[in-house]
């Protein structure tokens, strides 16, 4: 029986955690949150067809119940030595751990819109992130401006936090595209008279089923598609939102009032990548996030002997890729082990 | 008094709320697969009336959209109703009927 340590309780390190250990091996899992699931947690419900977060979380995080797995939560690797096959991994909480493989799957974090300012984000009252609406959306299934009234009019900002110099991402984070078009046909199942708007730049509905969904966004539920990057918010007379964009398919500037915007926040690397690149001698990209020795064949083999690779740590993806990923690492690492 | 040349310039901005929405309700109502149009521009390349004349389609469609509608009237006149780009359009836009609930539209309000 070989020892692994994980470092990320996300989709990826319950996964990948789970597949080692029914492989026999002792497997501990180090997550700098107080509770496992990552950030899918704080997800109400699915792209492409709404299915219920927890339907894939719940049984992530039982799965490492059921397999009695170390969980060390609120807690961080500070160091990592590596000489004789084994890495000496010692933690926040004083400890010491000796292991033969390290999986990271540190994961990501969603974008912090404030660093937005021109966007308004806790500036102005109903500016919201993605993030923040699957919440609302998660507790009560209904959404209120904060004079408690239902929305009129909603326009979801595309590419907030990403594919912009100007807040240091340049890449672009994948999944938002899509949930903006979900989260807009939601907003219109819950409220059918609200005018909703999708402000994008381009728009990547990349995987299968996604097309489907922004055709039915336009044709079922009338979402008005914007082809223009936000310029700016302000608070408008009547105490509404104005928002500022140029139409660019129609090459002229454009501006209108809204109840609500919401924010189409991006994945970014933990604040951990940089400790955890540094400590494990690994790569990372100009984006921050880790960059595996193969991108095509050996995806979850890191620069260190014994440290390996999965899910978004590697940049942005979505949960059934990230799941293959996880697996995927579990079995180089088996065979590793060998 | 002379002429200084000066002038005041309106504004280019399309502020959705102070244009015409009557319009572009009318029309979803008459042909609704104006909503799935993805401007790409198809309808535009194909259109005889396009080469010889400034007449856009995939443009018109969207001054609809925005409520620009003022010099909607004098701008369709210049399609044939051949329906190229109908046979042409990736998402199936009935362009041809969305161009005669347009003109339905004036008739009506005549
Ligand atoms: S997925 Fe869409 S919204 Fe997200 S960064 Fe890429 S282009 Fe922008
Ligand atoms: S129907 Fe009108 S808009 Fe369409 S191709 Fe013919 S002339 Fe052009
Ligand atoms: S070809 Fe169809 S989808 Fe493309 S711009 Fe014309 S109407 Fe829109």
């Amino acid at each position: 029986m070989k020892k692994i340590a994980i470092i990320g309780a996300g989709v990826a390190g319950l996964e990948a955690g789970h597949v080692l250990a029914r492989k026999g091996h002792n497997v501990i899992l180090i997550e700098q949150k107080n509770t496992t699931g990552g950030n899918v947690r704080n997800w109400d419900r699915l792209f492409p067809n709404q299915r219920e977060a927890s339907e894939v979380y719940q049984p992530l995080i039982q799965q490492a119940v059921n397999d009695k797995l170390r969980i060390l939560t609120d807690t961080v690797v500070m160091s990592a030595k590596y000489e004789k096959n084994t890495h000496r991994l010692t933690l926040s909480n004083g400890e010491t751990l000796n292991v033969d493989a390290v999986l990271i799957s540190s994961g990501f974090r969603v974008f912090d819109a404030h660093r937005k300012e021109e966007y308004g984000y806790g500036i102005y009252h109903d500016v919201i992130t993605s993030a923040d609406l699957e919440k609302i959306m998660a507790v009560n299934q209904k959404v209120r401006t904060t004079k408690g009234k239902e929305p009129k009019r909603v326009a979801f900002v595309h590419c907030v936090g990403s594919r912009d110099e100007k807040v240091g991402n340049t890449y672009c984070s994948k999944v938002c595209c899509v949930t903006a078009v979900k989260q807009a046909i939601e907003i219109k199942q819950l409220y059918p008279d609200a005018e909703v708007f999708c402000l994008y730049m381009d728009l990547r509905m990349y995987d299968r089923y996604f097309e489907d969904l922004y055709r039915e966004a336009q044709e079922k539920y009338g979402v008005t598609f914007i082809r223009g990057r936000l310029s700016e918010v302000a608070e408008s007379f009547d105490d509404r939102l104005q928002i500022k964009t140029e139409d660019t398919l129609r090459g002229k500037p454009l501006k209108f009032n809204v109840d609500m915007l919401v924010l189409m926040t991006g994945m970014e690397p933990t604040s951990l990548a940089e400790l955890l690149a540094t400590e494990f001698n690994i790569h990372r990209g100009d984006d921050g996030f880790f960059t595996p020795e193969d991108e095509h064949v050996n995806f979850n083999i890191s620069r260190r002997e014994g440290v390996f690779l999965a899910g978004t740590c590697k940049g942005p993806k979505n949960i059934a890729e990230t799941i293959a990923d996880a697996r995927s690492a579990a079995e180089t690492i088996i065979n590793y082990l060998k | 008094m002379p002429d200084f040349g000066y002038t005041i310039n309106k504004q280019r901005v399309i502020d959705l709320d102070k244009n015409d929405g009557q319009t572009v309700r009318r029309v979803r109502q008459l042909e609704p697969s104006i909503n799935i149009c993805i401007g790409c521009g198809t309808c535009t390349a194909t259109c005889s009336a396009n080469i010889f004349t400034e007449f856009n389609l995939r443009q018109l469609m969207l001054l609809v959209t925005r409520g620009e509608t003022a010099n909607l009237r004098k701008d369709i006149e210049k399609c044939m109703l051949c329906g190229k780009c109908m046979l042409a359009c990736p998402r199936g836009v009935n362009t041809r009927n969305v161009l005669l609930a347009i003109s339905r539209i004036f008739t009506e309000n005549e």
